[in-house]
């Protein structure tokens, strides 16, 4: 008799803990902590330093988000993913957020029941070759061999970009683009291919950059974002506004050097006032303080200066702004208001 | 009080479920089971609900689905546009190949091996047991990252044979280039080939079979089929004459003269790889993903088989071998004749499961960037599609099929060698 309760009650308690979830935004509160998905080291996006400390374009992100939750910009763990465990990692919730330079597709959004909150670069899969090869154009490259990470949209671009243009090359799956780069640079194989802003980091960190060009032909349109998972709106809404509280900073001239003082008082400009909550509600509405963008803001600085710093043309990268310029600068980046 | 001897005056009671010896045994089995069936249930219906809850019924129909990607190497014919399904069965023969090809190389090695480390040579015996301690005593996965990238860093790129100073070039006669992204051999051609049959039609299971091919096993298997009637003869001349009459050119020539006219017939001659633009194209391609994890595997598995060779060899009594050259045999021939066959009866069974991790082992094939069926079904699929768990129980299902194949044909081949008590 005792054994029939004493089993009935696993039962009920087992079916109890199959159930319950609560949002995102109370756990990362309660755990004081943002476990934050990143690539494994792409450097310029993700990559820690030589004292273990993350930075990046991407880990800037990360850092944002902490910094609006949590008020600290340190309060994240960081946690590596491969191309292939990336979205188990998000779906199971070992994950918070995943800023991890990821095309946000139909697929992905619909099927793999992501939600993509916004897009922090605008890429496009290129192709980078020894000068040697005396290659101009990628539609040369017939019979050649190919690097590819497996587990990304690249090998199914490039599956479609040669079947159009009809011409035949051999893939070389691989797992990371540590083991890319050793194997291209063996010349095991002719090409790799990456998102553009890729082959521009993984070439920054090449004995002999000079020695290696990317081919004019961009095959692919990659917006790559931050995401969360589907089904918590109040956690995808603190990630998106974060997000595009960076890129508004840039647009209204809040930098890191300046959000002090501006966020000191209200100052006549209503739209940064409601941004950094001298006036308005708005943290209130997002379940967060009302500092939470200068914050976030403050955490590594605007859009723009997050992008010169990590990836600009000052940085060995050296990617150039072009569609990732402020739509006031004929660019892509647009955040709407903040109203 | 009462005694033992006193009958029981009532019929069954439901504490003699606990108390009484004859009833115990079962109630603690039962129970287990339903505790066992109760977490079975809770698992999987725990799964089921949080996929219900994500919006991700298990389904399969993904299989149907073009793959849209494409795989390097490839037993049958296989497009991006393929399904998945198709994908999964070109990864699943090229776990397979490499599993065959394992299993072999690594069985001849570990026999060699094994019975070398018994040699009473001191260098030769001393030699084998570095090989041995060597292979067995670090992971597999650094074996065969380790091959791997000896063969990339040490082999030349193809750009490397081209132009008047090129710094490496082709080896016997031209015809096999030995690079960094694989060897190259010539390939066997038909001019006048019979064609292929086409089986399964369109459908994502179809595959080729040569006719060239099926002709050239039929007529070397009659060829072996008329030397061992020769074979028959000639043992029954011997038996009652005393004298064997000499067949060893009626046996070569029936089976090697008949396949040379086939061979002439089809038009045969070899194809061989020439570079022309990036890579060299013609001959048969052995990538160096294969050749790695090929070689990895073998020499890994064949340190575990020498030891296993080694204890059977150890276990035939050394009366056995006294008694061989007692009789006038020679070394070899007492190890042939006498010593192998009995120590098969010990080799056998270790020697499945050694093989059995082989095949598993091959799922490591994607450090290398080798397809296999995790590489392909496990790896790609599963992310396009993000259909892990149908994915993974599929994955499953398959290496658990493959594993009981070989068990159910290595235990068959055991029932055959044991010895039998009459």
């Amino acid at each position: 008799m005792k054994k029939t309760v004493f089993l009935g009650a696993l039962t009920v308690a087992g079916l109890a803990a199959g159930a319950a979830a609560a949002g995102t935004i109370d756990d990362v509160k309660a755990r004081g902590k943002l476990n934050c998905g990143v690539t494994t080291g792409l450097v310029g996006f993700a990559a820690p330093d030589a004292n273990g400390e993350w930075s990046g374009f991407d880990v800037a992100v990360c850092r944002a988000v902490a910094a609006a939750v949590l008020g600290d910009a340190t309060a994240v763990e960081f946690v590596p993913t491969t191309g292939k465990t990336r979205f188990t990692a998000l779906a199971s919730g070992e994950i918070d957020m995943l800023a991890r330079n990821t095309t946000w597709t139909f697929s992905r959004d619909v099927d793999l029941k992501f939600t993509f909150v916004g897009v922090n670069y605008y890429d496009g899969q290129g192709f980078m070759v020894p000068k040697e090869l005396g290659v101009s154009s990628a539609k040369e490259l017939d019979g050649s061999t190919v690097c590819i990470q497996t587990g990304t949209t690249t090998e199914l671009n490039l599956a479609d970009f040669f079947r159009a243009n009809n011409i035949s090359y051999e893939p070389v799956p691989i797992e990371t683009n540590a083991e890319a780069q050793q194997q291209y640079l063996a010349g095991a194989c002719d090409v790799y291919t990456t998102d553009a802003s890729g082959l521009a980091a993984t070439r920054a960190t090449f004995e002999a950059p000079a020695d290696h060009i990317l081919l004019p032909e961009i095959v692919s349109k990659e917006p790559l974002g931050p995401l969360v998972r589907h089904g918590d709106d109040e956690w995808g809404d603190v990630v998106r506004w974060t997000l595009n509280a960076l890129i508004t900073a840039e647009e209204l001239g809040v930098t890191s050097a300046n959000i002090g003082e501006m966020s000191a008082a209200a100052g006549n400009n209503p739209e940064i006032n409601r941004l950094l909550g001298t006036e308005g509600n708005l943290g209130e509405m997002l379940g967060l303080s009302a500092d939470w963008a200068k914050n976030a803001i403050a955490a590594s600085g605007n859009y723009g200066e997050v992008f010169e710093k990590n990836i600009g043309e000052a940085t060995p990268i050296g990617l150039a702004r072009g569609l990732n310029a402020q739509w006031t600068e004929g660019g892509l980046i647009y955040s709407p208001p903040f109203r | 009080m009462t005694t033992v001897s006193d009958p029981p005056k009532e019929g069954f009671r439901l504490s003699q479920l606990i108390y009484d010896t004859r009833y115990r045994s079962m109630t603690i089995q039962i129970v287990a089971l339903i505790g066992f069936l109760t977490l079975i249930f809770w698992l999987i219906n725990n799964t089921a609900t949080n996929l219900a809850e994500l919006g991700k019924e298990p389904s399969f129909r993904f299989l149907s689905e073009p793959a849209g990607y494409d795989i390097n190497q490839r037993l049958l014919d296989y497009q991006s546009q393929d399904t998945h399904l198709r994908a999964a069965l070109i990864g699943l023969l090229n776990t397979l190949l490499v599993a065959v090809m394992g299993c072999i190389t690594a069985t001849i090695i570990g026999v060699i091996v094994g019975v070398l480390r018994l040699s009473k040579n001191w260098l030769v015996s001393r030699l084998m047991a570095v090989y041995v301690e060597m292979f067995r005593n670090v992971p597999v996965l650094l074996w065969i990252v380790f091959v791997m990238a000896v063969l990339i860093e040490t082999l030349p790129a193809p750009r490397a044979f081209r132009g008047d100073n090129a710094t490496a070039s082709m080896m016997l006669n031209d015809s096999v280039a030995v690079t960094n992204r694989g060897v190259y051999v010539p390939e066997p051609l038909f001019s006048r080939g019979l064609g292929d049959i086409h089986l399964l039609g369109d459908s994502s299971l179809r595959f080729d079979v040569s006719l060239d091919l099926i002709a050239i096993l039929i007529v070397l298997g009659l060829g072996f089929f008329v030397s061992h009637k020769i074979k028959q003869r000639a043992d029954h001349v011997q038996e009652t004459t005393g004298d064997r009459p000499t067949t060893w050119y009626l046996r070569l020539g029936v089976v090697s003269l008949p396949f040379i006219v086939l061979l002439y017939a089809l038009g045969f001659h070899l194809g061989y790889p020439e570079l022309k633009g990036f890579n060299f194209r013609g001959g048969t391609h052995m990538r160096n993903s294969l050749i790695a994890l090929w070689l990895a595997l073998s020499l890994y598995t064949a340190a575990f088989i020498a030891e296993i060779v080694r204890a059977g060899i150890l276990a035939i009594s050394h009366g056995q071998t006294e008694a061989a050259a007692a009789l006038g045999l020679r070394q070899n021939r007492i190890m042939n004749l006498v010593v192998l066959p009995q120590a098969l009866r010990v080799i056998i069974p270790p020697l499945i499961s050694n093989y059995l991790n082989l095949t598993k082992n091959s799922s490591l094939a994607i450090a290398v960037g080798y397809m296999d069926i995790t590489g392909t079904l496990g790896g790609i699929t599963l992310n396009q599609t993000g259909r892990e768990l149908e994915t993974l129980l599929l994955l499953m299902l398959c290496y658990l099929i493959i594993s009981l194949s070989i068990s159910a044909v290595m235990n068959w081949y055991n029932e055959s060698v044991k010895l039998r008590e009459r």
